[in-house]
């Protein structure tokens, strides 16, 4: 049971990570883009509230933890939504191809992290590691009412605004006059210019908004999933790619993702949990999310049902004069 | 409603067609851009004077005979990558799995050297690990474009899903094959025999390297240019619906694509393997295969503008090495730097396709 409990609890703290990236990604492919740049939007956000929680750490004798909190997510929020900035600059104002700036800016955003990441890490001197302890100790405490029922202890309370969000996000998708607006973009963007609607705007508000949410993946990662420190091992990339699966897996809808990122994340942590495995094997049992994902997406091209499949103009860039 | 009609302060036309050295001036701008761009990047991080730092990149790629090999020898590396990536992305398969491609043909390879290497002679060994290598990158490549040809399963995400099965796979053989025990990593591969390792030629360790890239290349360029096949891919990537009204068979098309794509990035694992490091591991591919992405669609799958392309790209990050252990700084300022050139250069091509017309002038022509 207590073994049961702590699978579940691993599997939650990884998905939340992946759950912002996808999230934000939904939002973005809504509209029509397709941002592969989703791991460099993550690790622009995770160093961007790292390098402020450290700024302010190391400016002050006695940080507040709630500062610290507060800066790390302006930070996360303002250097992710810069990233998706720039995607949505090139490719809808420059015309860019989608796919092709997206990985761009997944390359840019890693070199950036990790130059910053290594160069804080040399910074702080002693054991070469880089640590915000008042700050990633805020990002972790758990919700006071919630101490000490079995699974929710020791979880920090981006968990819950991750489920928050998603059902947030869902009604504006579905329920609301600018939700169906944003839909009408990424399904028939010449429809929807001609209904009056700004696809421009609606094209970046959307693809910016879903970068900063995709950018709270990072933060969280960074702040509590490594505990506040930062290494470049390249976990986030793989994350992030993730993130991207798991909007497929979860067909485009924000609270499908929220169990869809929990079960990736209990594939994930699987291994640990079967006994008698050896370090060989284990690699193996690794690759389950990515099968299962893979699965999921010849399932879905099977079955074509409507409403299980992506925004029509997905990765198709619109110009009104060249219709 | 009073409301009168102004011309919008600036719009955008589509040029019908641009002298190609206009365009090329136009890369040229982006480039140097980019580069002061960088520059100014590297002065607010780092202090120093940027042309230091620019001339510290140039010795790191060229400083010396052994380096300029390397930097040949990776760039080679990326070319074939992207001769690889050519015909699919011509065809408007977005084959983002040559990451995996590459790693299953490196396992393949390094199988044959391990497995084999004392039974045959070189010549064998390196036909055996050649052949071995296409299949398996082929097999990587063919069954998302199966699937894809089939059902329309979406080829992005599943050949990036076989980038992570390829990844624990290669984990596996490394925890399979690791030497000496518990060092997590394979080690140089026969380092006494030195069987399956490339032989060198005219004393040169990179000449097969080359010669094999550049012959793949050539006929990369011949084949997507004045072949049937290569027509059937140009026609399949226009519009499919057109293919099918000619009587193309798209999904025979589609898979052959494949096949050949995913054989030649497998290729570029054993280059990377038999050729290069000797060893295998997740590493082997470090990113090189969503690079190269760029390098052929930058190209316009022109495999000779790819050569170009992708020596920037190897020198640069060649560059920042050198500048990383200079300066004190980490090897992933090359990583932002290739990033922000990259960026450049995709923005120029807007002004390659489109003109801005301003307020109040004619429209020429």
């Amino acid at each position: 049971m207590t073994q049961v409990l702590s699978l579940l609890q691993a599997a939650m703290v990884f998905g939340t990570v992946i759950l912002f990236g996808a999230m934000g990604e939904i939002l973005t492919e809504k509209s029509g883009n397709l941002n592969l740049g989703v791991p460099g939007i993550m690790y622009l956000g995770g160093i961007a509230g790292l390098a402020g929680a450290f700024w302010y750490e190391s400016a002050v004798t006695s940080p507040v933890a709630i500062v610290g909190l507060l800066i790390a997510l302006l930070c996360a929020l303002a250097a992710a939504a810069l990233g998706g900035l720039i995607y949505s600059f090139l490719t809808i104002t420059l015309r860019a191809n989608q796919n092709v700036t997206g990985l761009t800016l997944t390359i840019f955003g890693s070199g950036v992290a990790n130059l910053f990441g290594g160069a804080m890490n040399k910074m702080a001197g002693g054991v070469g590691q880089i640590s915000v302890a008042t700050t990633s100790g805020a990002y972790r405490a758990t919700l006071p009412f919630l101490r000490d029922v079995g699974v929710f202890s020791g979880l920090g309370f981006m968990v819950y605004l991750a489920i928050i969000l998603a059902f947030l996000a869902s009604y504006f998708l579905s329920k609301t006059r600018k939700g169906l607006n944003l839909r009408a973009v990424g399904e028939n963007p010449a429809t929807a210019d001609a209904a009056g609607i700004s696809v421009t705007r609606y094209k970046y508000l959307s693809t910016c908004i879903g970068a900063a949410i995709s950018g709270l993946g990072g933060l969280y990662y960074v702040m509590d999933y490594i505990k506040g420190t930062w290494s470049t091992d390249g976990g986030i990339e793989k994350l992030g790619w993730l993130a991207v699966a798991l909007v497929i897996f979860a067909r485009w809808k924000p609270t499908q993702a929220i169990w869809g990122s929990y079960l990736f994340g209990a594939l994930f942590w699987l291994f640990l949990y079967i006994p008698n495995l050896t370090r060989s094997s284990q690699e193996l049992f690794k690759m389950l999310p990515y099968v299962v994902t893979i699965i999921v997406l010849v399932v879905v091209s099977l079955r074509k049902k409507r409403e299980n499949q992506p925004p029509a103009s997905l990765g198709l860039p619109y110009f009104r004069e060249e219709r | 409603m009073n409301h009168k009609a102004t011309e919008p302060f600036v719009r955008i036309t589509k040029r019908d067609e641009i002298a190609a050295w206009r365009g090329w001036l136009i890369r040229l701008t982006s480039l140097v851009l980019a580069l002061a761009v960088c520059a100014v990047v590297i002065y607010v991080i780092v202090k120093l004077n940027p042309l230091k730092v620019y001339g510290a990149m140039w010795e790191g790629a060229f400083g010396s005979s052994k380096r300029s090999w390397v930097t040949l020898r990776d760039t080679m590396m990326m070319l074939c990558i992207g001769v690889g990536l050519a015909p699919a992305f011509k065809m408007r398969f977005w084959n983002i799995g040559a990451e995996g491609q590459i790693l299953v043909g490196g396992i393949a390879t390094a199988a044959v050297m391990i497995y084999c290497g004392n039974l045959m002679p070189t010549w064998a060994l390196l036909l055996t690990s050649f052949v071995a290598s296409c299949a398996a990158g082929a097999l990587w490549g063919v069954v998302p474009a199966y699937f894809k040809a089939r059902f329309k399963t979406n080829e992005t995400l599943f050949t990036l899903m076989m980038n992570y099965v390829a990844i624990q796979l290669t984990s596996y053989c490394v925890a399979l094959w690791e030497n000496p025990y518990g060092s997590n990593t394979v080690g140089v591969i026969n380092q006494q025999t030195k069987a399956g390792w490339f032989p060198p030629l005219f004393e040169q360790q990179y000449v097969l390297n080359v010669v094999l890239v550049m012959v793949l290349a050539v006929t990369m360029y011949v084949y997507l240019r004045y072949s049937k096949h290569g027509y059937e891919i140009a026609v399949v990537g226009e519009s499919e619906r057109t293919a099918r009204y000619v009587g193309i068979s798209v999904r025979r098309v589609i898979i052959r694509t494949m096949t050949i794509s995913g054989a030649i990035c497998g290729l570029a694992g054993f280059l990377a393997v038999s050729g290069a490091s000797h060893t295998i591991s997740t590493s082997t591919a470090g990113g090189r295969g969503f690079t190269a992405i760029i390098v052929a669609w930058l190209a316009k799958f022109n495999t000779f503008v790819m050569i170009l392309i992708a020596a920037l790209l190897v020198f640069l990050e060649k560059g920042a090495m050198q500048i990383a252990s200079q300066y004190n700084l980490n090897d992933y300022a090359s990583q932002m730097i290739t990033g922000i050139i990259l960026f450049f250069i995709l923005g120029s091509e807007f002004f390659i396709n489109y003109r801005l017309v301003f307020r109040g002038k004619k429209e020429a022509k």
